[in-house]
Formats: C-alpha cells, structure tokens, sequence
C-alpha cells in the first residue's frame, strides 16, 4: 500500500498526486513512467512522474480525470491509499549532451516535459520550453518551469488567454529556422507530437517523443503498447515510452489509443452515476 | 472424473473438472498395481514418490499422501492440475500399455485439494531444517520462483520473492484460465509457502527499482534466483498486426485472469474486448486457454487456426478435447498470411493453405505454402498465441550474465549462471515450457544455491 502525501489540483481536470515510495524515489529519472491500481478492482493505469525526492522518499504524477479510474484517483485525499504503485518503468530519456535543445509539452503532457527539462538543464543543455494548452486554466506547472534555468519558455494558448496565441508548432518552426537546435523533444497528445515530429523533420532536427500508449502490465509481457517505429514494432513500456519522433506510426498509435474508449466511457458514465455527490 | 457440461462451461468461468470425491479417489487408487519398480516416477519431472502416495491412498492414510507428495512437490493441487500427466507419469504407467493409466494427475489434485481443506495450520507443513542465517532473493514468483523459494525455505534460508506484478503466481495468475486453475488455489498455495517463512514482495520489477547486483549487494542477500518467465509475447511480422481487436494471448488472458476483466464492469475495472468472431492463432496450451476464454466471454464463433494438424498440436489432448465440446472450431493446416481491417478495426485473416512435407531428419514434418490456395477467414478479434521471447529487462536486471544468441539465460545442469551466486531457471533457460518443468528447475537451482552457500560459508 502507499500513502498520499500530496494533492494538488491544477486545473478543472488535472490533479497532481504525491506517494510516499523512498524505493522509487530513489531511482526514479526523467521520463520514466509508473503503473497505478487504485484499488483491488483496480485497473493497472500508466501514469508519469512529474517529480519525486529521494531524500525525502516521496513521488509525483499528474493525471487528467477521463475514466473511472482516474475519476476515482481524483477523489482520493492525502491520508488515503493506493493499492499499487510500480515503478520506476522505462527507459530514462537521454539527456547528456543536451545541446541546444527545444521541449514541446502539450497538456498534461508538461507533466513528462517538467523533469525532462530540468534534467537537461542539469546535464547542460541550453534548454528551451514551449507548453501549450486550449487556455489559461488549462496551463500546468508554469511556476515549476520558470525556476528552472532556462533559455526561454515559450507558452501558447488555443485562444490567446496565456502567452502567444496558436500551436506550440509554430514557436518550433522560427526555432528550426533559426538553425539553433541541436535536437527537440515532444510530449503530449499523440496528434500533437504528430505535428512537432513534422515541423523538425522539415529542418533534420533529430526528435525524441515521449509516447502514452495503451499498456496493462509496464513490464513488456502483454504487447499491448506496441507501437511502430521506422516499420518495426517495438513496445512502449520496455522499448520507450521515448521513440525516433521521424520514425513513430502515428495514426497507428492515436487509433489504438481508441481500442477502448467506447466501453470505457459506459463505465466512467456508471461510475459517475453512482457517486454524484462529487460532482 | 466427472466435468460440467459443455453448455454449462461456456458461460462460465467455474473450474471444468470437478475433483474426485474419497469413494473415487480409492476406486481409482486401488487399480494401481503397486509395481515393485514404479516406472511412472520415472516420467515425472520432480520424481515425486508416486507408489507411496497412492499407497496411502489405498491404505485411507491422506496426511502421510499429502507428505509424500509435499517432500517433492510444493504445489500439489496445481500441478494435479496442469502437469501434461498423459506425457509424464501416466504414460509410464504399466496399465497405459494395456488400457487406461492410473490417474496420477487427479489423484495427486485429490490429495492437494484434501490439504489445502484443512486450515492453514493443519495442513501438511513441510520439514523446516535449522535456519542458516542466510537469505536468497528469488526473482519472479511463478512455478520456478516458488519451488525454488520452497525449497530454500525447506533447508533453512531465509528465502524473499520479488515480484513486478501485484499479485504472484506469475504464470499460474495472469496466464492459466480460472476455469482449469481457480487463482483460489494458486492463493491458497502461495499462503502456504509464506506459512514455512518465505516474503513475496510485489510491485517490484527487478531490473528497474533493484537489480541483482544490489540484491546481493547493499540489500544483503547471499544468493539470488532468477525465474522470471520467457516474457515478451512474439507476434508474426505479418502486416495488419496492429489492428485494433489484434491481442497478444498474453494480454487477452491477463485482462481476463490477474485483472478479472470477465466481472467488468460491475466488479472489476479493466476491460476486455469481447468480440464476435474470434481467431485464436497457435496450437498450444495458451492457444487453446485463450479460444475458450473468448467463448466464455459470449463470442458466437471461435476459430483456431493452427499450421500443422492437430496431431502435431503442442497442447495437451485433455484441452484439445474440451476445446473442441465446447465448440471451439479448429481450422487446420491453415497459416495466416495477412489480417485485414477497416477504420483501424481488424475484420478478418487471410491465410494460406499449408500442407505437411515429409518428415525430416528429425521427423519432423514441416508445414509447407500449398501455392494458390489462400482463403479468409472473417472476424473481429484476433489472438496471437504463437509464443514468447525473452523481456530486454532482464540484461538491466543482471548486467553481465550470459545469454544465449537468442536471449535466454545460460546455466549449467543445475542452474548456475556465470555470475557467482546467481542461479537461474524455467522459462527463461529454456524458453516457453511446462508449469512442472520449471519447478523441477527451481527445485534443482535451490540445492545448488544451498550447497554453493554452504560451500562458501565454510571456505
């Protein structure tokens, strides 16, 4: 069982967690990811570190309320438990030598884009940060972000209320055209890192995305995750979740990501129907 | 041994055989000849006393048959289970040469659901010798790791079992159907183990939040054993693979038992995809497991689609049989050559019609492209069980240990890696396996880990 040390929320949807896991703590790096089961019926879901202290041997992972599972994650308070925590899963992005680099975070996504700038930042990178989210509310983390030394942070907003108005692309693109980047990464929704992948491949920026392919084990043993790179199938949990953006299937993964959303939005209807004191 | 119907069994997940009752058990123990040189223990992997125990039997003395079998066998009631009897034990059999072997298997399942009845402290516990005052980790707790943990517990370690998933079992959990293996009995048996002082500690992936050389450094363990199955699913390489409603059997079956998707979503919170018309691929255990989940799950037709005949089938005859009753409908000689879909959606197979080459040097006989003969099959799920290759995880989880070309473990004869006091087994040695074979390599590695702890202890 592990604690909930820390709730935050962050937006209309998004809430950060905190566990107590000195254990994980410990080895936890930038891009890894943990699978999650609330409770004995649980299901197991990937969710990502934002931040975690090893001295103080706690974790943090941010996650939207979409389903039954993280509609029930997001109604549980500091004191309470989670049945499981797994963890650290992944391979860490690569961050030494960062050079000149360009995060793209969308949405929750910013989540993963957090510590991987840190990291770069710490390995040396002149780092630059471009979040974006439909509006203001939606911004996650900006705080976190400003404090660390970065070359810039670019934010962008759907509808102008925060920062330049428009798509994180089009920051990218002056970015590439400038021929100051060495490399990019991108996280966020699969349709996003779809057109960051695109606009570097333009100007050969080599791009790593962070992807958020469906997964029921993390550890490599159902192939639920797979995913096409450069025509192989590779899985996400064991293989990634950090792949050759210029290589990555993209309509292959944003249509499996679909394989359950019908059944999955029936139960998360149930389950709302049955708790509407919280809403 | 009397079964539900095939009509009950196909809308439920309740165990197919019903056990013997005591009157059974003793008709059945009684036809054995008590041979002065048993041959049948000799087809057992573990060679487990088996005269003995089914003279117990015979003699209404089960707590001594439940010993006998324990000294050999940590897992009885599994085991009576899914052990392939019909190869093993019952095939050396001297009865099998005239007509129908002694049931060993259901004997041996009668006496392991007989001990596990009892409360936990009345059970058969096994001998525990003197602690040594060392401690083994084992990593993976199925079929290896817990007759390998048995055994060490048994000659006085103190033994810890790691474990990635949230439940153990490995295998016997997330893999075997509760309809030929209730999780009840995988529970109640891993509770024996803990019983005789061995931890499992779950939600620990091996090669990720510890490794072995800091199990056996800073976390202080004298010995470690490695057990953690063959892992990653193999797909075909065939295009269309990643249609939507395309499953690996391992992902098909662990939504279905270690996450109970059958009870979603009242009772369980992951889904399942519950299609149609299913096409299980492969000719195996897992194959025919993962066919008659499907039907259990409501399909209306479910094919298996196997390339050679289903003479050449590596699944045992007893699941060929109930597969076949409940109405699971084999194509044969049938080899997928493409799955086609639409929207992302897969709707059906093309495949090639095989036919059987004469047998070669090893007579094997080989399953041949008849040119020209492509047929489809329509569906809206399929299933790929056509077997596993070894989890990348396991170079970050023993830096340096030897591999064969193909990425499994290399041990000698008794489980020793290249690295001093690490010890492998199962699945991971010898690549996709039976339940019974693993234990009987885990039990092998647990005296080769004592002797070499001992050893070093006194060197």
């Amino acid at each position: 069982m592990f604690r909930i040390v820390h709730k935050r929320q962050l937006s209309e949807a998004v809430f950060e967690m905190g566990v107590e896991a000195p254990k994980i703590a410990a080895k936890a790096r930038a891009g890894q990811f943990l699978m999650v089961r609330t409770d004995e019926n649980g299901e197991r879901i990937p969710l990502t570190f934002s931040d975690w202290s090893a001295e103080q041997g706690w974790i943090r992972f941010i996650f939207m309320r979409v389903g039954k599972t993280t509609h029930a994650l997001s109604h549980l308070e500091v004191g309470d438990m989670l049945a499981d925590v797994v963890g650290p899963l992944g391979v860490p992005t690569h961050t030494e030598g960062a050079g000149r680099v360009a995060i793209v975070g969308g949405g929750v996504g910013v989540a993963v884009a957090y510590p991987v700038a840190r990291a770069m930042c710490e390995a040396g990178g002149e780092v630059t940060v471009i979040v974006g989210a439909r509006n203001s509310e939606l911004l996650i983390l900006e705080k976190e972000l400003r404090a660390l030394p970065l070359r810039e942070l670019v934010i962008c907003t759907d509808d102008g209320s925060a920062g330049r108005k428009g798509l994180v692309t089009a920051p990218l693109k002056e970015l590439c055209s400038s021929g100051e980047l060495d490399a990019a990464f991108a996280v966020g929704p699969a349709i996003m890192m779809k057109f960051a992948a695109a606009t570097t491949r333009e100007f050969d920026v080599p791009t790593t995305v962070s992807l958020n392919p469906i997964m029921v084990d993390g550890t490599g043993m159902c192939g639920a995750c797979r995913v096409t790179v450069g025509g192989e199938t590779k899985f996400g949990c064991v293989e990634g979740p950090d792949f050759d953006g210029h290589a990555v299937d993209f309509e292959e993964l944003m249509s499996r990501q679909r394989i359950y959303s019908d059944i999955e939005r029936e139960a998360d209807a149930e389950y709302s129907r049955g708790c509407q004191c919280h809403l | 041994m009397p079964e539900r119907s095939p009509e009950q069994r196909r809308s439920s997940f309740d165990e197919v055989a019903f056990g013997y009752s005591a009157d059974e058990a003793l008709a059945e123990a009684n036809r054995c000849l008590q041979c002065p040189n048993p041959t049948c223990q000799q087809g057992c992997p573990v060679n487990i006393d088996i005269r003995e125990f089914i003279g117990a039997i015979i003699e209404g003395d089960l707590t001594r048959g439940v010993s006998v079998l324990k000294e050999r066998n940590a897992l009885p009631a599994v085991c009576g289970r899914v052990c392939p009897q019909e190869e093993q034990c019952e095939a050396s059999c001297v009865l099998a040469k005239k007509g129908e072997p002694v049931a060993i298997g259901r004997l041996e399942r009668f006496l392991g659901d007989t001990d596990l009845a009892c409360e936990l402290d009345h059970r058969c516990v096994p001998e525990v010798a003197a602690p040594s005052g060392m401690r083994c980790a084992v990593v993976g707790s199925g079929p290896a790791g817990l007759a390998c943990a048995g055994e060490l517990a048994k000659l006085g370690h103190g033994v810890t079992i790691f474990e990635s998933l949230h439940a153990p079992g490995g295998v016997l959990t997330y893999g075997i159907p509760e309809f030929r293996l209730p999780k009840a009995i995988v529970a109640a048996e891993i509770e024996m183990l803990s019983s005789v002082g061995v931890e499992i500690v779950t939600d620990t992936v091996v090669g990720q939040l510890t490794t072995v050389p800091e199990l056996l450094g800073e976390e202080g363990f004298d010995a470690v054993f490695v057990g953690s199955g063959a892992g990653l699913p193999v797909f075909m390489g065939i295009p269309g693979e990643n249609f939507n409603g395309v499953f690996s059997a391992n992902e098909f079956l662990t939504r279905v038992n270690l996450m109970r998707a059958y009870e979603f979503p009242s009772k369980a919170d992951t889904p399942v995809a519950r299609g149609r018309k299913v096409a299980v691929i492969g000719g195996g255990n897992v194959a025919m497991d993962a066919a008659r989940t499907a039907l259990r799950l409501g399909a209306e037709e479910v094919f298996l689609v196997y390339r050679r005949t289903q003479d050449e089938m590596p699944a045992r005859k007893e699941e060929v049989h109930h597969a076949k009753e409940e109405g699971v409908e084999f194509k044969m000689l049938c080899s997928p050559a493409e799955i086609v879909g639409r929207d992302g959606f897969v709707t059906g197979i093309v495949a090639n019609r095989m036919e059987l080459s004469e047998p070669d040097e090893s007579g094997r006989r080989a399953p041949v492209c008849v040119l020209g003969a492509d047929f489809s099959i329509e569906c809206d799920t399929v299933i790929i069980a056509v077997g596993t290759r070894p989890n990348p995880l396991l170079k970050a989880a023993a830096p340096g240990i030897e591999l064969s070309r193909r990425g499994y473990v290399l041990t000698d004869e008794e489980g020793a890696t290249n690295l001093p006091g690490v010890f492998s087994g199962g699945d991971i040695v010898t690549g996709s396996a039976t339940v019974i074979l693993a234990m009987g390599a885990g039990k092998t590695s647990a005296r080769a880990m004592d002797r070499w702890l001992r050893e070093r202890a006194t060197s």
